[in-house]
């Protein structure tokens, strides 16, 4: 009996122990995960603007024939797909859901695919499974920045249009909210263009320039701010992710204690009573 | 009174200021600078690396645009760029650094450095050192 209530009270420091780490990785997970969330509100004037000006130039005519824009008649397109999964684990089913729709996509995708990965655990599946990305980066930290997203868009975009892609699929995870995240397809090039939503926009605008000048450098920015919104998402999803997982782990830690401290007061109290019989049996075989 | 136009100065990363009541803008566009009056007619123009000068309170206050766009209509001004930043935000020591490496690579003769992008980062730093330096010439007078 002794060697049983060792046994548990061993088993309950262990758990214990756990317990403060997912706790402290889960508090760590809600800092930045309302970060994570500024960032992305952060970044949403930007894209609106940038798309309100990029809509009402399509909609003046310009742009049908922007190479970002138009789709290419190709007999054999080839398709990239950009998969956005985290680099560490621990994040509940982030990673599994993300990997799971990139394997459902290119199933489903009957041109000739190639894969693009973000982050180490989708480069590192694919990996296993002997697919070796055809462009891959890691370890780009717990934050997604503006620079670092526009040099992997910028080599996208030269994918695109030196022919070696026809299109550019992005699978991240849209952030819905702090528990709730849903893996998402969406098409980077040809970027599908901002439909123009004012009616009264069709004012006279002024291009300085000239309009072909102001489209040239909008449409590349836009398809950044894009893919830039993406990178933000996965980010928050990842964050809000890793912090409902942990808070779980953390609340089954605090059952699992609650059960063992309950085992070991049984076990102990079974002890005594087996003690207090033995000695009220003694007892009673000396009278 | 003329009245005044509004400026707004968004970035991917940050709003850098909102509906700032300015008495008149000047661009820093592709060739050269353009001034910005109240009631100035919808326009679209494209902006270089440079300086953006936003005339409030009776004197012209720079700010370092990363290239981008400026919007105007409705008496109101939206400048679009990559970065952008007022003095007071201006880390120099960095601005410093970045200047000295651009000028390092644009020294060496080397065949494969890219020369537009060291250029582009040079031109950065300037702009950015510029407009830190009008804020420590303000501290002094």
């Amino acid at each position: 009996m002794a060697e049983n209530k060792k046994a548990i009270l061993r088993r309950r420091k262990a758990v214990q122990a756990t317990q403060k780490i997912t706790r402290a990785m889960k508090m760590v997970a809600a800092a930045k995960l309302r970060r994570a969330q500024d960032r992305v509100l952060a970044a949403r004037p930007y894209a609106r603007e940038l798309s309100r000006m990029l809509g009402r130039l399509v909609a003046a005519g310009a742009g049908k024939e922007h190479p970002l824009l138009r789709a290419r008649e190709v007999d054999e397109p080839k398709v990239g797909y950009v998969v956005i999964s985290a680099d560490r684990g621990l994040a509940g089913s982030y990673n599994v859901n993300i990997i799971r729709a990139a394997q459902e996509a290119l199933r489903r995708e009957t041109r000739p695919v190639k894969l693009i990965t973000i982050g180490r655990k989708a480069r590192d599946f694919f990996v296993k499974r002997g697919v070796r990305p055809f462009r891959e980066w890691v370890g780009l930290g717990e934050e997604a920045r503006w620079p670092v997203a526009r040099e992997i868009v910028g080599e996208l975009i030269q994918l695109y249009l030196s022919g070696e892609l026809d299109e550019v699929r992005i699978l991240y995870t849209e952030f819905i909210n702090p528990v709730t995240q849903r893996p998402t397809e969406i098409q980077l090039l040809p970027l599908p263009a901002p439909a123009e939503a004012e009616a009264g926009s069709l004012v006279d605008y002024i291009y300085e320039p000239s309009p072909e000048a102001v489209l040239e450098r909008l449409v590349p920015r836009y398809v950044e701010t894009v893919f830039f919104q993406t990178m933000l998402e996965a980010k928050a999803s990842e964050h809000g992710a890793r912090m409902t997982a942990m808070g779980n782990a953390t609340d089954n830690a605090t059952e699992l204690i609650a059960k063992l401290t309950l085992q070991y007061n049984r076990a102990r109290q079974a002890a005594i009573t087996k003690e207090i019989s033995e000695i009220v049996g003694g007892a009673e075989a000396l009278k | 009174m003329a009245g005044e136009i509004q400026v707004t100065v968004i970035t991917p990363e940050r709003t850098v200021l909102r509906d700032l009541a300015c008495d008149a803008v000047i661009l820093p566009v592709v060739d050269g600078s353009m001034g910005i009056l109240p009631l100035h007619a919808p326009m679209v123009a494209v902006l270089r690396t440079g300086i953006l000068k936003l005339k409030h309170d009776g004197r012209y206050e720079p700010v370092a645009v990363m290239g981008g766009f400026a919007e105007v209509s409705e008496n109101r001004v939206t400048i679009l760029a990559e970065a952008a930043e007022r003095a007071e935000e201006i880390d120099v020591l960095r601005a410093r650094a970045a200047k000295e490496r651009a000028e390092a690579r644009l020294r060496s003769r080397q065949e494969n450095i890219d020369r537009a992008r060291a250029e582009a980062a040079l031109q950065r730093a300037l702009v950015r050192l510029k407009v830190a330096g009008y804020l420590a010439e303000n501290r002094r007078n």
